[in-house]
């Protein structure tokens, strides 16, 4: 789809009776690659643009005080978006579990309360099915809710609301009706949670029709992806993982905003093609270290969209390497990775020159104790040793 | 507004005291606090939101821990200070009933044969009352007319709102334009959907109804829902799933949304007694209380889900009660008697704008008809009930009845109008009949607000197949 940045004028159409938007300029990211028809309001000037995909430089903390920019944890980064577009624009506005005055379990939220008021940073009583609906009759209002689910898995039980309504509501009523949602929480394994609390709800959301599915993985991207998400007029389940809140990174002072379609180039390589998202970008890097010392060249994607997939930059990388490894941490039947072979041997069959190689975490529910749990995710040696195998 | 305020100061200590019984807020003390405003008119200005409230911990100010001290400090003996208010001791052991000494009485203005049986209802004008009668009378003869296309063959699927016009049309007069409607709709087999007449009134034409139930290129829900999932967004209507009560935490958060505008506007929701048993209502509830959400809910209890009796469906006294249970205020009604729903949502209506709160309205009806063209009700009811309550209890021919009283309608009119009404609907479904079905695009349109690469690889694939094989895909010419 186009990237639509921006407040659309039918969404302006919509707000019944909202103070006057004066929205600030609106720089845009990009990769590299094909240009993107942006559709910018009239109303507003052109702005600044920054065109990197990711921040200047993640790695390297000795060189990080003379650097642009700030640093931030991530949940500090998807709190910075989250205020910027509260600040921008008033229709905004927070539902969840201890969002309020408390800031939320891993306080994304944190002080937003006291700055805008706890109706507009709402705490919700403990049923999800009821704000997410909730949500949803506020975005046909006019309002664009963000909804956080204290963990992913607790949003199995707004799944009729997500499914049916959510997604399907654009839809049904001919496109009389939008529901610019944002749907955002912790998931994935994190340390000895339980197996309740260690779902990756991507693989149970990614056939539903008419949302669309991010997963951010670095502070930048986080906060780029959570402002590109409340502007879109379409329902956004936005993953984050339990276990990456407090990575740190430099990120721009000014305004940016990232792609919702577009997969991320972490590390440009000749040899093999891994894809990726969220945590499992870190394992695949730690053994992409290990592979470079052993000779090979990785090129490391993180596909970010998880629905659609960026089948653009997916495939370019593919024509240049002919391999392809997906490293997951969905389980093994119906996650991601399943969807994404499929797509990749359809539509790049003829570009590879071995099967697609597939790791995930296995069909279990994920244990609790520390050492049963760390094996059924993805290790770095699993992965050295199937680019080993694949580049024989 | 002022007005509203200090009299909302003397209505608190009348709360405190029948909070232990169920006690009741009657209408003439409600009446009494608000003047009586002819139906339809809006209300002037903005009104802030100081809504008293029983249990005041908090009211949206952020919540600091509460002083220690305090609650140490509580000399008496025979109470507790526990949060959400003060808890008084008893040294019986004594439970407290499952069920009331007596069931929720029911208001009723109208008598079968429609004479007046009390003066406490709100003032209708000839005009307002005459345009409700001459809807219920169209709604009537649209649910004939569609049930019988179904039989016919010409539509696939329809529900009537048999035996429930008076709520229809009664709830939708007693609102205003600006007010957001949260139609029912039911399970994902057999759908029910019984608020087409709110539709009418809001000015929804025949030709709209009957192109929606054809799904041709005039539907504005453009083929993609099934028959009577009416939307429209100019009418504040809500296109609903057919998923049970989802319908009503959206009405909630809608709710929500007017009271972030500070608007002078409600939200309605309506829903069966089957779906007040779903999780949806009680979470929607619960959450239109603790957050003091300007929502109408309204529950058309009429006595069967599909066939499931109410008996089976929950052992509460009807759904009346609940409303307490979650600190919400609430009444019961003769869903027959068009004149006492269209006070009660009059009034619901503005308790929930001026004091920004919740109201259940439990609508007794009953359902003359099958739950849909897929039911045939006689295999699990007495045929005598059905029309027992066809016959008595009809509420278009109660409020009829009043009318001639009142001297504003006669025999002649009537059957004018309903001669008139039948041509107009059949006219209108001959209309919609022929009319084309809508593109194949329209299936890939709207997924999104603009279409990903996946759908428009499999758009383009679908066309190129049926290019292929014309003759089997005639409805697509290409």
């Amino acid at each position: 789809m186009a990237a639509s940045f921006g407040v659309s004028s039918a969404a302006a159409a919509n707000a019944v009776k909202s103070p006057a938007l004066s929205p600030p300029s609106l720089p845009v990211i990009r990769s590299e690659a094909r240009p993107i028809s942006c559709r910018v309001n009239k109303s507003r000037k052109a702005g600044k643009i920054t065109t990197k995909a990711v921040a200047a430089q993640a790695e390297n903390p000795a060189s990080a005080a003379s650097k642009p920019g700030h640093e931030v944890l991530l949940f500090e980064a998807l709190r910075e978006g989250l205020e910027e577009e509260m600040e921008r624009d008033p229709r905004v506005c927070i539902f969840g579990e201890d969002v309020g005055h408390y800031g939320g379990s891993y306080k994304v939220s944190k002080g937003l309360a006291d700055k805008y008021g706890d109706l507009r940073v709402l705490d919700t009583p403990i049923a999800e099915n009821s704000f997410i609906g909730m949500a949803v009759g506020a975005a046909m209002t006019g309002l664009r809710p963000v909804v956080e689910g204290m963990n992913m898995g607790f949003l199995l039980l707004a799944f009729n609301q997500i499914s049916d309504n959510c997604g399907m509501l654009h839809y049904t009523s001919g496109g009389q009706f939008t529901i610019p949602t944002v749907i955002r929480g912790p998931g994935g394994v994190g340390r000895q949670l339980g197996a309740e609390h260690s779902q990756r709800l991507e693989s149970y959301f990614q056939s539903i029709p008419g949302i669309q599915m991010v997963a951010c993985s670095t502070p930048y991207n986080a906060k780029g992806l959570m402002k590109a998400a409340i502007r879109s007029e379409n329902p956004v389940v936005l993953f984050e993982h339990v276990l990456l809140y407090n990575l740190k990174e430099r990120i721009p002072d000014e305004e940016y905003v990232v792609s919702l379609e577009e997969a991320e180039m972490v590390r440009p390589g000749e040899h093999v093609t891994i894809l990726t998202y969220s945590r499992m970008r870190y394992h695949v890097m730690q053994a992409a270290k290990t592979l470079v010392n052993k000779g090979y060249d990785p090129e490391v994607i993180d596909i970010r969209s998880l629905k659609p997939f960026d089948l653009y930059t997916i495939g370019n990388s593919i024509k240049k390497t002919h391999k392809v490894l997906i490293v997951e941490e969905c389980m093994r039947t119906g996650g991601i990775g399943a969807s994404l072979t499929a797509a990749i041997n359809e539509n790049f069959n003829d570009y590879l020159d071995a099967p697609i190689v597939c790791l995930s975490s296995q069909d279990v529910p994920t244990p609790y104790a520390g050492t049963l749990e760390e094996v059924t995710v993805v290790q770095p040696g699993q992965i050295v040793t199937a680019v080993e195998q694949l580049c024989r | 507004m002022a007005l509203y305020l200090s009299k909302s100061g003397k209505l608190l200590p009348h709360f405190k005291q029948k909070i232990c019984s169920l006690g009741m807020i009657s209408l003439s003390s409600i009446a009494s606090c608000f003047s009586q405003n002819p139906p339809l008119s809006p209300e002037h200005g903005k009104t802030p939101y100081a809504a008293p409230s029983l249990f005041a911990s908090r009211r949206f100010g952020s919540v600091k821990a509460e002083n220690l001290a305090s609650i140490n400090n509580t000399a008496d003996s025979q109470a507790l200070n526990f949060p959400g208010g003060m808890v008084k001791f008893t040294p019986e052991l004594k439970f407290i009933s499952d069920l009331p000494e007596e069931r929720i009485n029911c208001y009723r203005v109208l008598d079968e044969s429609g004479h007046l049986l009390t003066s406490d209802f709100v003032e209708i004008d000839k005009d307002i009352a005459v345009k409700m009668y001459k809807e219920m009378v169209m709604l009537q003869t649209v649910d004939t007319i569609f049930y019988e296309a179904q039989r016919q063959g010409r539509i696939s699927f329809y529900v009537t709102a048999a035996g429930e016009e008076a709520i229809n049309i009664a709830s939708a007069a007693a609102l205003s334009m600006d007010d957001f409607v949260f139609p029912q709709v039911k399970s994902i087999r057999p759908v029910q959907y019984r608020e087409a007449g709110v539709l009418l009134w809001r000015g929804f034409g025949l030709q709209d109804l009957a192109n929606q139930c054809f799904g041709n290129v005039g539907d504005n829900c453009k083929g993609r829902q099934m028959p009577a999932h009416y939307g429209s967004k100019k009418h504040n209507y809500f296109t609903v799933a057919s998923t049970v009560a989802t319908q009503i935490p959206h009405a909630v958060g809608a709710a929500y949304s007017l009271k972030m505008e500070g608007r002078d506007a409600c939200t309605i929701t309506y829903f069966g007694d089957g779906g007040t048993s779903t999780g949806d209502f009680h979470a929607a509830m619960n959450f239109a209380a603790v957050l003091e959400a300007p929502v109408i809910l309204f529950c058309r209890n009429n006595g069967w889900a599909i066939s499931t009796p109410v008996s089976d469906q929950f052992r509460s006294d009807g759904i009346v009660v609940r409303g307490q249970a979650y600190g919400i205020r609430s009444i019961r009604v003769d869903g027959n008697d068009a004149l006492a729903v269209f006070s009660a949502v009059h009034m619901a209506r503005k308790m929930a704008i001026s004091e920004s709160r919740p109201v259940l309205i439990e609508a007794l009806t009953y359902r003359a008809g099958h739950h849909s063209t897929s039911d045939d009700s006689s295999k699990y009811r007495p045929i005598e009930e059905i029309e027992w309550w066809r016959a008595v209890q009809d509420p278009v021919a109660r409020f009829r009845k009043w009318l001639e009283i009142q001297g504003w309608w006669s025999c002649e009119s009537d059957t004018e109008l309903r001669d008139r009404a039948r041509q107009e609907v059949l006219d209108a479904i001959q209309v919609a009949e022929k009319m084309e079905k809508p593109d194949l695009g329209e299936i890939f349109r709207d997924v999104y607000d603009f279409p990903p690469s996946n759908l428009s690889d499999q758009e383009k694939s679908l066309r190129q197949t049926v290019q292929r094989h014309q003759r089997d895909y005639t409805h697509f010419q290409l």
